[in-house]
Protein backbone atom coordinates (compact mmCIF):
# COMPACT_ATOMS: atom_id res chain seq x y z
CA UNK A 1 0.00 0.00 0.00
CA UNK A 2 1.61 3.58 -0.74
CA UNK A 3 1.58 6.37 2.16
CA UNK A 4 -1.03 8.18 0.19
CA UNK A 5 -3.58 5.39 -0.16
CA UNK A 6 -2.41 4.64 3.90
CA UNK A 7 -3.39 7.85 4.64
CA UNK A 8 -6.74 8.08 2.62
CA UNK A 9 -7.49 5.08 4.78
CA UNK A 10 -6.62 6.47 7.69
CA UNK A 11 -9.08 9.58 6.79
CA UNK A 12 -11.98 7.91 5.97
CA UNK A 13 -11.59 5.86 9.28
CA UNK A 14 -11.58 9.14 11.60
CA UNK A 15 -14.23 10.98 9.33
CA UNK A 16 -16.76 8.74 8.03
CA UNK A 17 -17.55 6.80 5.23
CA UNK A 18 -20.09 9.26 3.67
CA UNK A 19 -20.37 11.62 1.24
CA UNK A 20 -20.15 14.20 4.50
CA UNK A 21 -16.93 13.73 5.05
CA UNK A 22 -15.48 14.40 1.79
CA UNK A 23 -14.13 18.29 2.55
CA UNK A 24 -12.25 16.88 5.43
CA UNK A 25 -10.56 13.81 4.22
CA UNK A 26 -9.74 16.25 1.14
CA UNK A 27 -7.97 18.50 3.15
CA UNK A 28 -6.72 15.66 5.65
CA UNK A 29 -4.57 14.76 2.24
CA UNK A 30 -4.17 18.31 1.49
CA UNK A 31 -2.52 19.01 4.74
CA UNK A 32 -0.17 16.33 4.45
CA UNK A 33 0.88 15.92 0.78
CA UNK A 34 0.03 19.56 -0.30
CA UNK A 35 -2.18 18.72 -3.07
CA UNK A 36 -4.42 16.20 -4.39
CA UNK A 37 -2.36 13.75 -6.55
CA UNK A 38 -4.64 12.27 -9.20
CA UNK A 39 -3.76 8.82 -7.09
CA UNK A 40 -4.76 10.15 -4.10
CA UNK A 41 -8.29 11.47 -5.85
CA UNK A 42 -8.96 8.07 -6.99
CA UNK A 43 -8.20 6.59 -4.07
CA UNK A 44 -11.05 8.37 -2.07
CA UNK A 45 -13.42 8.15 -4.56
CA UNK A 46 -12.99 4.29 -3.75
CA UNK A 47 -13.14 4.39 -0.45
CA UNK A 48 -16.06 6.77 -0.31
CA UNK A 49 -18.07 4.77 -3.46
CA UNK A 50 -18.09 8.04 -5.54
CA UNK A 51 -17.00 8.44 -9.07
CA UNK A 52 -13.39 9.70 -9.58
CA UNK A 53 -15.16 12.85 -11.58
CA UNK A 54 -17.31 13.91 -9.32
CA UNK A 55 -14.49 14.04 -6.33
CA UNK A 56 -12.07 15.84 -8.60
CA UNK A 57 -15.00 18.13 -9.37
CA UNK A 58 -15.57 19.06 -5.86
CA UNK A 59 -12.02 19.69 -5.21
CA UNK A 60 -10.58 21.76 -8.24
CA UNK A 61 -13.95 23.90 -6.85
CA UNK A 62 -11.75 24.42 -3.82
CA UNK A 63 -9.26 27.82 -3.82
CA UNK A 64 -7.62 25.67 -0.84
CA UNK A 65 -7.75 22.03 -2.55
CA UNK A 66 -5.09 22.31 -4.67
CA UNK A 67 -4.89 19.83 -7.95
CA UNK A 68 -1.23 20.98 -9.06
CA UNK A 69 1.84 19.78 -7.25
CA UNK A 70 2.77 22.63 -4.81
CA UNK A 71 5.83 23.28 -2.41
CA UNK A 72 6.06 22.33 1.43
CA UNK A 73 5.47 26.03 2.11
CA UNK A 74 1.96 27.41 0.41
CA UNK A 75 2.99 31.58 0.79
CA UNK A 76 -0.98 33.60 0.26
CA UNK A 77 -0.63 37.17 -0.17
CA UNK A 78 -3.81 38.86 0.31
CA UNK A 79 -4.67 41.26 -3.22
CA UNK A 80 -8.10 42.62 -1.90
CA UNK A 81 -8.76 46.57 -2.22
CA UNK A 82 -7.27 47.63 1.47
CA UNK A 83 -4.18 45.37 1.33
CA UNK A 84 -4.10 46.72 -2.63
CA UNK A 85 -4.20 50.00 -0.97
CA UNK A 86 -1.36 49.03 1.80
CA UNK A 87 1.22 47.38 -0.44
CA UNK A 88 0.84 43.97 -1.62
CA UNK A 89 2.30 44.66 -5.05
CA UNK A 90 5.71 45.23 -3.22
CA UNK A 91 5.31 42.47 -0.62
CA UNK A 92 4.82 40.20 -3.73
CA UNK A 93 7.71 42.01 -5.49
CA UNK A 94 10.58 41.34 -2.76
CA UNK A 95 9.18 37.77 -2.34
CA UNK A 96 8.92 37.20 -5.72
CA UNK A 97 12.82 38.25 -6.48
CA UNK A 98 13.80 36.68 -3.25
CA UNK A 99 12.71 33.18 -4.70
CA UNK A 100 13.05 34.06 -8.50
CA UNK A 101 9.28 32.76 -8.81
CA UNK A 102 6.37 34.37 -9.89
CA UNK A 103 3.06 34.63 -8.77
CA UNK A 104 1.47 30.75 -9.11
CA UNK A 105 4.68 28.68 -9.34
CA UNK A 106 6.71 26.55 -6.89
CA UNK A 107 10.49 26.95 -6.42
CA UNK A 108 12.75 23.99 -8.00
CA UNK A 109 13.58 23.00 -4.43
CA UNK A 110 9.91 22.16 -3.71
CA UNK A 111 9.95 24.47 -0.84
CA UNK A 112 7.85 27.39 -1.72
CA UNK A 113 4.72 27.85 -4.03
CA UNK A 114 3.82 31.79 -4.21
CA UNK A 115 0.00 32.61 -4.78
CA UNK A 116 -2.37 35.80 -4.42
CA UNK A 117 -5.52 35.67 -2.54
CA UNK A 118 -8.81 37.28 -2.15
CA UNK A 119 -9.61 38.58 0.90
CA UNK A 120 -8.08 37.20 4.11
CA UNK A 121 -9.81 39.13 6.77
CA UNK A 122 -7.10 41.43 7.99
CA UNK A 123 -8.21 44.66 6.42
CA UNK A 124 -7.05 46.75 9.27
CA UNK A 125 -3.42 44.85 9.35
CA UNK A 126 -3.09 45.09 6.02
CA UNK A 127 -0.84 43.86 3.71
CA UNK A 128 -1.15 40.35 4.91
CA UNK A 129 0.03 36.88 3.89
CA UNK A 130 -0.67 33.65 5.28
CA UNK A 131 1.92 30.84 5.00
CA UNK A 132 0.52 27.45 4.78
CA UNK A 133 -2.16 27.78 7.92
CA UNK A 134 -0.04 30.84 9.71
CA UNK A 135 -0.85 34.25 9.37
CA UNK A 136 1.00 37.19 9.34
CA UNK A 137 -0.59 40.84 9.32
CA UNK A 138 1.17 44.46 8.84
CA UNK A 139 4.28 43.45 6.35
CA UNK A 140 6.98 45.48 4.79
CA UNK A 141 8.68 43.95 2.38
CA UNK A 142 11.64 43.52 4.44
CA UNK A 143 9.49 41.49 7.36
CA UNK A 144 8.14 39.37 4.56
CA UNK A 145 11.67 38.17 3.39
CA UNK A 146 12.63 37.85 7.40
CA UNK A 147 9.74 35.44 7.48
CA UNK A 148 10.30 34.08 4.12
CA UNK A 149 13.72 33.30 5.33
CA UNK A 150 12.86 31.66 8.74
CA UNK A 151 10.61 29.48 6.95
CA UNK A 152 13.24 28.36 4.71
CA UNK A 153 15.27 27.23 7.46
CA UNK A 154 12.69 25.04 8.65
CA UNK B 1 -17.27 69.24 15.42
CA UNK B 2 -20.48 67.62 17.15
CA UNK B 3 -20.60 63.87 16.59
CA UNK B 4 -24.09 61.95 17.55
CA UNK B 5 -21.70 58.13 17.20
CA UNK B 6 -22.45 56.02 19.95
CA UNK B 7 -19.60 53.70 21.31
CA UNK B 8 -21.49 50.34 22.75
CA UNK B 9 -19.51 47.25 24.58
CA UNK B 10 -22.03 44.37 24.29
CA UNK B 11 -20.49 41.73 21.90
CA UNK B 12 -16.74 42.09 23.60
CA UNK B 13 -18.32 43.07 27.26
CA UNK B 14 -16.55 40.33 29.59
CA UNK B 15 -17.47 40.13 32.94
CA UNK B 16 -18.44 37.85 35.84
CA UNK B 17 -22.17 38.42 35.26
CA UNK B 18 -22.58 37.87 31.30
CA UNK B 19 -20.46 34.35 31.94
CA UNK B 20 -21.74 32.98 28.91
CA UNK B 21 -22.29 29.00 30.84
CA UNK B 22 -24.71 30.95 33.73
CA UNK B 23 -26.46 32.99 30.80
CA UNK B 24 -27.10 29.58 29.12
CA UNK B 25 -28.52 28.25 32.71
CA UNK B 26 -30.43 30.99 33.57
CA UNK B 27 -32.19 31.34 29.81
CA UNK B 28 -32.88 27.34 29.67
CA UNK B 29 -35.07 27.66 32.93
CA UNK B 30 -37.51 29.98 30.74
CA UNK B 31 -39.71 28.16 27.79
CA UNK B 32 -38.75 28.02 24.09
CA UNK B 33 -41.69 30.31 22.91
CA UNK B 34 -40.85 33.24 25.87
CA UNK B 35 -37.10 33.00 24.59
CA UNK B 36 -38.61 34.08 20.88
CA UNK B 37 -40.47 36.28 22.14
CA UNK B 38 -37.95 38.52 23.40
CA UNK B 39 -35.55 37.82 20.29
CA UNK B 40 -38.41 39.47 18.34
CA UNK B 41 -39.12 42.26 20.63
CA UNK B 42 -35.78 43.20 20.64
CA UNK B 43 -36.12 43.99 17.01
CA UNK B 44 -32.72 41.93 16.33
CA UNK B 45 -31.71 41.29 12.20
CA UNK B 46 -28.91 39.04 11.31
CA UNK B 47 -25.49 40.83 11.42
CA UNK B 48 -24.09 38.39 8.69
CA UNK B 49 -25.23 41.66 5.83
CA UNK B 50 -29.13 40.18 4.86
CA UNK B 51 -30.65 41.51 8.14
CA UNK B 52 -33.79 38.78 8.68
CA UNK B 53 -35.17 39.24 11.33
CA UNK B 54 -33.55 36.40 14.25
CA UNK B 55 -36.36 35.74 16.62
CA UNK B 56 -38.70 34.99 13.60
CA UNK B 57 -35.80 32.40 12.04
CA UNK B 58 -35.87 30.33 15.30
CA UNK B 59 -39.61 30.79 15.40
CA UNK B 60 -40.04 29.03 12.11
CA UNK B 61 -37.67 26.26 12.22
CA UNK B 62 -38.97 25.64 16.10
CA UNK B 63 -42.64 25.50 14.09
CA UNK B 64 -41.32 22.54 11.80
CA UNK B 65 -41.81 19.04 12.70
CA UNK B 66 -38.39 16.96 12.73
CA UNK B 67 -36.57 14.71 14.72
CA UNK B 68 -33.39 16.09 13.37
CA UNK B 69 -32.53 19.54 12.95
CA UNK B 70 -29.62 21.45 12.99
CA UNK B 71 -27.92 25.12 14.27
CA UNK B 72 -25.47 26.53 12.03
CA UNK B 73 -22.54 29.17 12.76
CA UNK B 74 -21.57 31.05 9.58
CA UNK B 75 -18.19 31.76 10.25
CA UNK B 76 -17.48 31.94 6.57
CA UNK B 77 -16.43 35.61 6.93
CA UNK B 78 -14.96 36.36 3.31
CA UNK B 79 -16.49 39.95 2.26
CA UNK B 80 -13.40 41.87 1.24
CA UNK B 81 -13.17 44.71 4.13
CA UNK B 82 -14.91 42.44 7.01
CA UNK B 83 -12.97 41.18 9.42
CA UNK B 84 -15.06 40.94 12.81
CA UNK B 85 -16.02 37.93 13.05
CA UNK B 86 -12.14 36.86 13.48
CA UNK B 87 -12.05 39.23 16.46
CA UNK B 88 -15.48 37.51 17.84
CA UNK B 89 -14.04 34.15 17.88
CA UNK B 90 -10.83 34.87 18.75
CA UNK B 91 -12.05 36.79 22.23
CA UNK B 92 -15.61 35.41 23.15
CA UNK B 93 -16.09 32.23 21.30
CA UNK B 94 -18.03 31.27 24.67
CA UNK B 95 -20.74 33.67 23.79
CA UNK B 96 -20.79 32.08 20.15
CA UNK B 97 -20.99 28.36 21.66
CA UNK B 98 -23.84 29.92 24.23
CA UNK B 99 -25.94 31.07 21.48
CA UNK B 100 -25.74 28.04 19.41
CA UNK B 101 -26.82 25.93 22.74
CA UNK B 102 -29.70 28.21 23.29
CA UNK B 103 -30.82 27.93 19.50
CA UNK B 104 -30.55 24.35 19.99
CA UNK B 105 -32.89 24.39 23.20
CA UNK B 106 -35.39 26.67 21.08
CA UNK B 107 -35.89 24.85 17.95
CA UNK B 108 -34.83 21.41 19.46
CA UNK B 109 -32.04 20.36 17.46
CA UNK B 110 -29.20 18.08 18.86
CA UNK B 111 -26.18 19.32 16.50
CA UNK B 112 -24.68 22.55 16.11
CA UNK B 113 -21.89 23.33 13.40
CA UNK B 114 -19.20 26.26 12.97
CA UNK B 115 -18.51 26.51 9.63
CA UNK B 116 -15.30 28.56 9.93
CA UNK B 117 -13.36 29.44 6.78
CA UNK B 118 -10.04 27.99 5.54
CA UNK B 119 -8.16 30.96 6.17
CA UNK B 120 -9.39 31.14 9.61
CA UNK B 121 -7.66 27.87 10.03
CA UNK B 122 -4.93 29.35 12.61
CA UNK B 123 -7.85 29.67 15.12
CA UNK B 124 -8.81 25.99 15.26
CA UNK B 125 -6.13 24.71 18.01
CA UNK B 126 -7.45 27.54 20.87
CA UNK B 127 -10.89 27.11 19.52
CA UNK B 128 -11.24 23.44 19.39
CA UNK B 129 -9.96 23.36 23.16
CA UNK B 130 -12.28 25.99 24.40
CA UNK B 131 -15.23 24.05 22.40
CA UNK B 132 -14.33 20.45 23.99
CA UNK B 133 -14.72 22.36 27.27
CA UNK B 134 -18.15 24.33 26.55
CA UNK B 135 -19.36 21.08 25.14
CA UNK B 136 -18.16 19.11 28.38
CA UNK B 137 -19.64 21.66 31.02
CA UNK B 138 -23.00 21.34 28.62
CA UNK B 139 -23.16 17.92 29.15
CA UNK B 140 -22.60 18.36 33.01
CA UNK B 141 -26.01 20.33 32.46
CA UNK B 142 -27.35 17.62 30.98
CA UNK B 143 -28.12 19.78 27.78
CA UNK B 144 -28.67 17.16 25.25
CA UNK B 145 -26.52 19.56 22.37
CA UNK B 146 -22.89 19.55 20.93
CA UNK B 147 -20.98 21.26 18.84
CA UNK B 148 -18.58 20.52 15.81
CA UNK B 149 -16.15 22.68 13.86
CA UNK B 150 -16.59 22.48 9.72
CA UNK B 151 -13.59 24.03 8.00
CA UNK B 152 -14.33 25.80 4.39
CA UNK B 153 -11.29 25.98 1.93
CA UNK B 154 -11.03 29.09 0.25
CA UNK B 155 -14.47 30.13 -1.45
CA UNK B 156 -16.29 33.20 -0.94
CA UNK B 157 -19.80 32.02 -2.42
CA UNK B 158 -19.81 29.55 0.57
CA UNK B 159 -21.01 32.43 2.91
CA UNK B 160 -24.19 32.13 1.18
CA UNK B 161 -26.05 29.76 3.45
CA UNK B 162 -27.28 27.25 1.14
CA UNK B 163 -23.83 26.93 -0.42
CA UNK B 164 -22.24 26.58 3.03
CA UNK B 165 -24.92 23.32 3.00
CA UNK B 166 -23.64 21.44 -0.34
CA UNK B 167 -19.70 22.37 1.13
CA UNK B 168 -20.81 20.93 4.49
CA UNK B 169 -22.63 17.85 2.40
CA UNK B 170 -18.77 17.63 0.73
CA UNK B 171 -20.00 19.11 -2.65
CA UNK B 172 -19.07 21.81 -4.96
CA UNK B 173 -20.21 25.03 -2.95
CA UNK B 174 -23.19 25.80 -5.40
CA UNK B 175 -26.09 27.69 -4.18
CA UNK B 176 -29.14 26.06 -4.43
CA UNK B 177 -32.77 27.13 -5.63
CA UNK B 178 -34.90 29.14 -2.62
CA UNK B 179 -37.45 27.95 -1.83
CA UNK B 180 -37.41 25.88 0.56
CA UNK B 181 -35.82 28.15 2.94
CA UNK B 182 -32.85 26.91 5.42
CA UNK B 183 -35.68 26.71 8.26
CA UNK B 184 -37.38 24.09 6.36
CA UNK B 185 -34.89 21.95 4.48
CA UNK B 186 -31.23 23.15 5.09
CA UNK B 187 -28.19 20.74 6.16
CA UNK B 188 -28.88 17.50 5.08
CA UNK B 189 -32.34 18.76 4.39
CA UNK B 190 -32.88 18.91 7.86
CA UNK B 191 -34.50 22.24 8.97
CA UNK B 192 -31.87 24.51 10.08
CA UNK B 193 -31.21 28.21 11.79
CA UNK B 194 -28.66 29.78 9.93
CA UNK B 195 -26.66 32.59 11.94
CA UNK B 196 -23.64 34.86 11.62
CA UNK B 197 -21.07 34.77 14.20
CA UNK B 198 -22.18 37.97 15.56
CA UNK B 199 -25.70 37.38 15.42
CA UNK B 200 -25.36 34.52 17.95
CA UNK B 201 -23.43 36.27 20.20
CA UNK B 202 -26.09 39.34 20.34
CA UNK B 203 -28.80 36.41 21.06
CA UNK B 204 -26.28 35.61 24.14
CA UNK B 205 -26.28 39.28 24.83
CA UNK B 206 -30.21 39.73 24.27
CA UNK B 207 -31.28 36.77 26.77
CA UNK B 208 -28.65 38.11 29.54
CA UNK B 209 -29.71 41.73 29.48
CA UNK B 210 -33.16 41.47 28.42
CA UNK B 211 -34.58 43.12 25.10
CA UNK B 212 -35.47 46.44 26.39
CA UNK B 213 -31.31 47.44 26.90
CA UNK B 214 -30.58 46.39 23.16
CA UNK B 215 -34.13 48.02 21.90
CA UNK B 216 -33.17 51.00 23.77
CA UNK B 217 -30.16 51.26 20.75
CA UNK B 218 -30.26 52.40 17.50
CA UNK B 219 -33.62 53.32 15.34
CA UNK B 220 -37.21 51.74 14.59
CA UNK B 221 -36.00 50.06 11.67
CA UNK B 222 -32.61 49.17 12.70
CA UNK B 223 -32.27 48.14 16.84
CA UNK B 224 -29.38 47.57 18.63
CA UNK B 225 -25.58 47.91 17.90
CA UNK B 226 -23.35 46.19 15.11
CA UNK B 227 -19.86 45.65 15.57
CA UNK B 228 -17.80 47.34 12.14
CA UNK B 229 -14.69 46.37 10.01
CA UNK B 230 -13.14 49.90 9.76
CA UNK B 231 -10.26 49.67 6.96
CA UNK B 232 -8.46 52.15 4.50
CA UNK B 233 -7.45 55.55 5.01
CA UNK B 234 -8.54 55.79 8.48
CA UNK B 235 -5.60 56.32 11.23
CA UNK B 236 -7.62 53.99 13.65
CA UNK B 237 -8.76 50.92 11.48
CA UNK B 238 -9.90 48.14 13.40
CA UNK B 239 -12.86 46.93 15.52
CA UNK B 240 -15.86 49.31 16.77
CA UNK B 241 -19.42 48.07 17.87
CA UNK B 242 -21.60 51.26 17.23
CA UNK B 243 -25.20 51.96 17.39
CA UNK B 244 -26.96 51.56 14.37
CA UNK B 245 -28.52 54.18 12.58
CA UNK B 246 -25.88 56.64 12.26
CA UNK B 247 -25.52 59.12 9.79
CA UNK B 248 -22.45 58.74 7.42
CA UNK B 249 -21.25 61.86 7.99
CA UNK B 250 -20.28 61.28 11.79
CA UNK B 251 -18.46 58.06 10.96
CA UNK B 252 -16.41 59.46 8.43
CA UNK B 253 -15.62 62.55 11.10
CA UNK B 254 -14.77 59.72 13.58
CA UNK B 255 -12.82 57.54 11.11
CA UNK B 256 -11.91 59.62 7.82
CA UNK B 257 -8.37 61.55 7.59
CA UNK B 258 -9.68 64.55 6.61
CA UNK B 259 -9.85 63.74 3.32
CA UNK B 260 -12.40 61.20 2.47
CA UNK B 261 -13.68 60.69 -0.62
CA UNK B 262 -15.76 57.78 -0.69
CA UNK B 263 -16.91 55.20 1.62
CA UNK B 264 -17.51 51.57 0.83
CA UNK B 265 -20.41 50.37 3.11
CA UNK B 266 -21.21 46.95 3.31
CA UNK B 267 -17.68 45.34 1.62
CA UNK B 268 -17.35 45.03 -2.30
CA UNK B 269 -20.85 43.75 -2.71
CA UNK B 270 -22.36 47.38 -0.86
CA UNK B 271 -22.37 50.68 -2.02
CA UNK B 272 -20.20 53.12 -2.57
CA UNK B 273 -20.76 56.53 -0.92
CA UNK B 274 -19.38 59.45 -2.64
CA UNK B 275 -18.85 62.83 -0.06
CA UNK B 276 -21.47 64.60 -0.87
CA UNK B 277 -24.00 62.56 -0.17
CA UNK B 278 -22.61 61.60 3.95
CA UNK B 279 -24.85 64.30 5.20
CA UNK B 280 -27.83 62.38 4.11
CA UNK B 281 -26.61 58.53 4.80
CA UNK B 282 -28.25 56.71 7.33
CA UNK B 283 -25.91 53.06 8.25
CA UNK B 284 -28.54 50.86 9.18
CA UNK B 285 -31.19 48.79 7.34
CA UNK B 286 -33.36 52.19 6.43
CA UNK B 287 -30.62 53.42 4.94
CA UNK B 288 -27.73 51.42 3.75
CA UNK B 289 -27.04 48.08 5.70
CA UNK B 290 -24.01 46.30 5.84
CA UNK B 291 -22.42 43.39 7.31
CA UNK B 292 -19.88 45.53 9.38
CA UNK B 293 -17.27 46.42 6.19
CA UNK B 294 -16.15 50.20 6.09
CA UNK B 295 -13.57 51.08 3.65
CA UNK B 296 -12.49 54.64 3.24
CA UNK B 297 -10.83 56.13 0.55
CA UNK B 298 -9.30 59.65 0.43
CA UNK B 299 -8.82 61.39 -2.58
CA UNK B 300 -5.35 59.72 -3.50
CA UNK B 301 -7.24 56.90 -4.76
CA UNK B 302 -8.30 56.00 -8.22
CA UNK B 303 -12.23 54.98 -7.93
CA UNK B 304 -11.49 53.00 -11.21
CA UNK B 305 -8.86 50.60 -9.24
CA UNK B 306 -11.28 49.96 -6.43
CA UNK B 307 -13.98 48.70 -9.06
CA UNK B 308 -11.45 47.15 -10.67
CA UNK B 309 -10.40 45.33 -7.75
CA UNK B 310 -14.15 44.26 -6.77
CA UNK B 311 -14.75 43.03 -10.06
CA UNK B 312 -11.83 41.11 -10.55
CA UNK B 313 -12.86 39.27 -6.49
CA UNK B 314 -16.32 39.09 -8.33
CA UNK B 315 -15.20 37.21 -11.56
CA UNK B 316 -12.97 34.68 -9.37
CA UNK B 317 -15.85 33.87 -6.56
CA UNK B 318 -18.56 33.33 -8.65
CA UNK B 319 -19.30 30.07 -8.46
CA UNK B 320 -19.85 29.30 -12.44
CA UNK B 321 -23.39 27.41 -11.32
CA UNK B 322 -25.46 30.38 -13.44
CA UNK B 323 -24.65 32.27 -16.40
CA UNK B 324 -25.73 35.40 -15.43
CA UNK B 325 -23.08 35.46 -12.92
CA UNK B 326 -20.35 33.56 -14.76
CA UNK B 327 -20.33 35.80 -17.66
CA UNK B 328 -21.72 39.00 -16.55
CA UNK B 329 -18.90 39.45 -14.34
CA UNK B 330 -16.22 38.45 -16.42
CA UNK B 331 -18.43 41.07 -18.83
CA UNK B 332 -18.05 43.60 -16.69
CA UNK B 333 -14.62 43.60 -15.74
CA UNK B 334 -13.50 43.69 -19.59
CA UNK B 335 -16.03 46.09 -20.30
CA UNK B 336 -14.41 48.75 -17.52
CA UNK B 337 -11.16 47.68 -19.01
CA UNK B 338 -12.23 48.52 -23.06
CA UNK B 339 -13.92 52.25 -22.19
CA UNK B 340 -10.30 53.16 -19.64
CA UNK B 341 -8.23 51.77 -22.77
CA UNK B 342 -10.97 53.66 -25.39
CA UNK B 343 -11.73 50.76 -27.08
CA UNK B 344 -15.61 51.28 -26.14
CA UNK B 345 -17.37 55.10 -25.93
CA UNK B 346 -17.77 55.55 -22.60
CA UNK B 347 -21.53 55.20 -23.22
CA UNK B 348 -21.25 51.58 -23.15
CA UNK B 349 -20.72 51.98 -19.20
CA UNK B 350 -24.57 52.22 -19.30
CA UNK B 351 -24.99 49.16 -21.57
CA UNK B 352 -23.09 47.30 -18.51
CA UNK B 353 -25.46 49.06 -15.96
CA UNK B 354 -27.84 47.52 -18.14
CA UNK B 355 -26.14 44.03 -17.25
CA UNK B 356 -26.14 44.40 -13.62
CA UNK B 357 -29.49 44.84 -13.49
CA UNK B 358 -29.97 41.76 -15.81
CA UNK B 359 -28.31 39.72 -13.13
CA UNK B 360 -30.13 41.06 -10.40
CA UNK B 361 -33.03 40.14 -11.66
CA UNK B 362 -31.18 36.35 -13.19
CA UNK B 363 -28.94 35.24 -10.73
CA UNK B 364 -29.29 32.75 -8.83
CA UNK B 365 -27.61 34.15 -5.21
CA UNK B 366 -26.98 37.10 -3.91
CA UNK B 367 -23.34 37.49 -5.53
CA UNK B 368 -24.54 37.77 -8.62
CA UNK B 369 -26.82 39.80 -7.23
CA UNK B 370 -25.56 42.43 -5.76
CA UNK B 371 -22.13 43.28 -8.33
CA UNK B 372 -24.20 45.99 -9.68
CA UNK B 373 -24.15 47.49 -6.35
CA UNK B 374 -20.70 48.69 -6.22
CA UNK B 375 -21.16 49.13 -9.82
CA UNK B 376 -23.94 51.32 -10.74
CA UNK B 377 -22.59 53.10 -7.17
CA UNK B 378 -19.35 53.57 -7.92
CA UNK B 379 -19.68 54.72 -11.93
CA UNK B 380 -23.34 57.05 -11.00
CA UNK B 381 -20.57 59.03 -8.53
CA UNK B 382 -17.21 58.75 -9.75
CA UNK B 383 -17.93 57.90 -14.09
CA UNK B 384 -14.89 60.50 -15.27
CA UNK B 385 -12.46 58.40 -12.92
CA UNK B 386 -13.75 55.22 -14.68
CA UNK B 387 -13.10 56.74 -18.35
CA UNK B 388 -10.50 58.95 -18.23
Amino acid sequence: MSTTEALVKELVEKNGRTRNSLMPVLQGIVQQEHFLSEEALICVAKELDLSAADVYGTASFYTFLDTVPRGKNIIRVCKTITCHMKGKDEVIKAISNALKIKVGETTHDNKFTLLSANCLGWCHKGPVMLINDEVFPELTPQKALEIVEEYAKK
Amino acid sequence: MENNLKKVDIIFEDSDKCAPLKVLEKTLKRTADDIILDLIDSGLKGRGGAGFPTGLKWKFTRNETSDVKYVICNADEGEPGTFKDREILDRVPEKIFTGMAICGYVVGAREGYIYLRGEYNFLLKSLLKKLNDFNAALKKLNVDFQIYFKSGSGAYVCGEESALFESMEGKRGEPRNKPPYPTVAGYNSKPTVINNVETLVYTTMICHMGPEKFKALGTSDSRGSKVFSVSGDTPIPGIYELELGMPLHDFVNEFGDGDTKAVQVGGASGHCVPRKKFNDTIIGFEGIPTGGSMMIFNSSRSMYNVLHDYLEFFAEESCGQCTPCRVGCQQLLKGIEAVKRGERPPAYLDDLKKLTGTMKIAAKCGLGQSVGNPFNSIIDNFREEIIY
